[in-house]
């Protein structure tokens, strides 16, 4: 269930936010009760984004918790630590390239989003008008050039995103051989 | 004062179901792996949870099923030292020791790491972090961590398992001394029948989760009740048995009659004798004495074993029917000696069950 967004098309995952947040929607509702319309504003990409990229983040942290060697999480609690110090002093620190991978990657995917956003979010210029939408009404418009702008950006920002995932395999092979790992 | 254990577990393929006290001495729990022991220190840990039954630790209820008490492992105070270790990773080895302390006062935190670090002999390795460790340094900062804590019981888990043979016996008598200064119960789980012989004056013999034999070690070894007992307590020859008068037997498989020293009952079922402890028989008449064949022979670094057929010579075709264990300077008497050879059983050291 959580993972859906990641097999749904877009547009699909766009929609069904459109009816959660819509008018008529329970949400939308909720939040029309408190002055609130989400719909075509800003807040309305910003869920789109975190609704796509959410199964990314949520698959690789779940794998890298669940790649810890359970007997020391068991030696931890023998030593009458609590929980939730265990949880940051030793699960969190023992999986954290994977925390820092799955953030890259639900970046990744949250910038490229092009039809969730759209759904729900529509292409107001200043307003919520995403890259990826821009590159495309610009490409329709003719604007080849600025068009071209936003694709280097992109490409910039990809590049950037993709070293750092090679660094993080490196540290990681490292890791697994030094830390406890399974 | 000590620890009761009363508990049954459903597992894949058998249920454990045991039951045990002991005082402050270092109890042993002997088995094949697979045979639950290493489930039944989880249990006491509170790692694993039994289906029903009870644990009491020094008058403290620490799981009880019909009460509906089952105490976190975090309020059961026990000292657990897992057998890969489970060394945090990322802490230094002075911050693994005091990872379990971290409520107390900083000041009175540094002196337990301080003496903790003494008596495991690592003084200036504190900064290390455990990858950078021998699997004996890791061993040694693993029981630290678990005597900082102070712990009213002190859970072994195949200790030794992880180490190689020379680090093992060096291990042995560092581990027996650290336990002769611990007071509190200590369970040792181990597979090596000699770890539990030089560590444990006490011992449990387990198989598919049921207790095969019970008492102090000398005893059970001496004579187990079981023969799964005899089995895991290193006896090595076996052969079915008739009883013919309170101090007379038939061993049915070899062929012979022995005498023994104790009393027989008249059910027995096996006679078992241990690889080491057949004798050449020197004078004529001294009883229990058979003669056999060589089979086969195979070297170990120390000693011979040599592979014996009883009843008639197979030249190394057929099973063998007696292992007999001996050393290499007897060997090389016995090795041109004309067969068949005299051996004799000592009534002694016969084990009937």
């Amino acid at each position: 269930m959580l993972t859906l967004p990641l097999v749904l098309p877009p547009t699909v995952v766009g929609f069904l936010l459109l009816l959660m947040f819509g008018k008529n929607g329970p949400l939308g509702k909720l939040l029309m009760a408190i002055g609130m319309t989400v719909i075509f504003s800003w807040p309305a990409t910003v869920i789109a984004a975190a609704v796509v990229a959410f199964p990314l983040m949520y698959r690789t942290v779940r794998s890298a918790f669940e790649q810890i060697d359970q007997n020391i999480i068991n030696a931890a609690r023998t030593l009458g630590v609590s929980e939730w110090k265990i949880f940051w002093k030793i699960t969190i620190p023992l999986s954290w390239p994977g925390v820092a991978a799955g953030t890259i990657l639900a970046f990744a995917r949250a910038l490229g989003d092009f039809g969730a956003t759209l759904m729900i979010g529509g292409n107001i210029p200043g307003k919520t008008l995403t890259i990826p939408a821009a590159i495309f009404f610009a490409a329709e418009g003719g604007e080849m050039r600025k068009a071209l702008i936003w694709v280097m950006l992109i490409f910039v920002i990809s590049l950037i995103v993709m070293t750092l995932m090679n660094y993080w395999t490196d540290y990681q092979s490292k890791m697994i051989t030094s830390n406890g790992r399974k | 004062m000590g620890l009761l254990v009363d508990i049954q577990k459903k597992l894949p393929g058998f249920t454990l179901d045991i039951k045990f006290e002991t005082g402050m001495d270092t109890l042993g729990l002997l088995g094949a792996s697979g045979s639950g022991k290493s489930m039944t220190l989880r249990c006491i840990a509170g790692i694993d949870k039994p289906d029903q039954g009870r644990i009491v630790l020094n008058g403290r209820t620490l799981f009880d099923s019909q009460k509906g008490i089952n105490l976190p492992c975090q309020k059961r105070k026990l000292g657990y030292l897992f057998q890969n270790y489970a060394l945090f990773p990322n802490m230094t080895v002075e911050e693994n020791i005091g990872f379990g302390i971290g409520d107390k006062k900083r000041a009175d935190r540094l002196a337990i790491i301080k003496e903790q670090v003494k008596m495991i002999k690592l003084e200036g390795l504190e900064k290390r972090y455990p990858n950078q460790l021998s699997g004996g340094q890791q061993q040694r900062v693993a029981l630290a961590r678990a005597l900082a804590i102070e712990p009213e019981a002190l859970l072994l888990d195949e200790p030794f398992s992880a180490l190689d043979d020379y680090l093992r016996s060096h291990m042995v008598k560092q581990l027996s001394e650290t336990l002769a200064d611990y007071r509190g119960v200590t369970l040792f789980v181990t597979h090596n029948m000699n770890e539990v012989y030089s560590i444990c004056h006490k011992l449990v013999v387990l198989a598919l989760g049921k207790i095969e034999a019970q008492g102090g070690t000398v005893e059970v070894f001496r004579s187990p009740p079981s023969l799964v007992a005899a089995q895991l307590t290193g006896c090595k020859n076996f052969s079915r048995a008739k009883y013919i008068s309170p101090f007379d037997l038939q061993a049915l498989d070899w062929g012979i009659n022995l005498k023994t020293r104790s009393e027989i009952p008249q059910h027995i079922k096996w006679v078992g004798i241990r690889a080491h402890t057949i004798e050449m028989s020197l004078e004529e008449k001294e009883g229990n004495e058979f003669q056999c064949w060589l089979n086969s022979a195979s070297e170990t670094p120390s000693r011979m074993t040599v592979y014996l057929d009883l009843e008639t010579e197979t030249g190394g075709k057929g099973n063998h029917q007696i292992q007999w264990e001996i050393t290499k300077q007897m060997w090389s008497e016995l090795k041109n000696k004309s067969q068949p050879w005299k051996l004799r059983i000592n009534p002694e050291a016969l084990i009937v069950v």
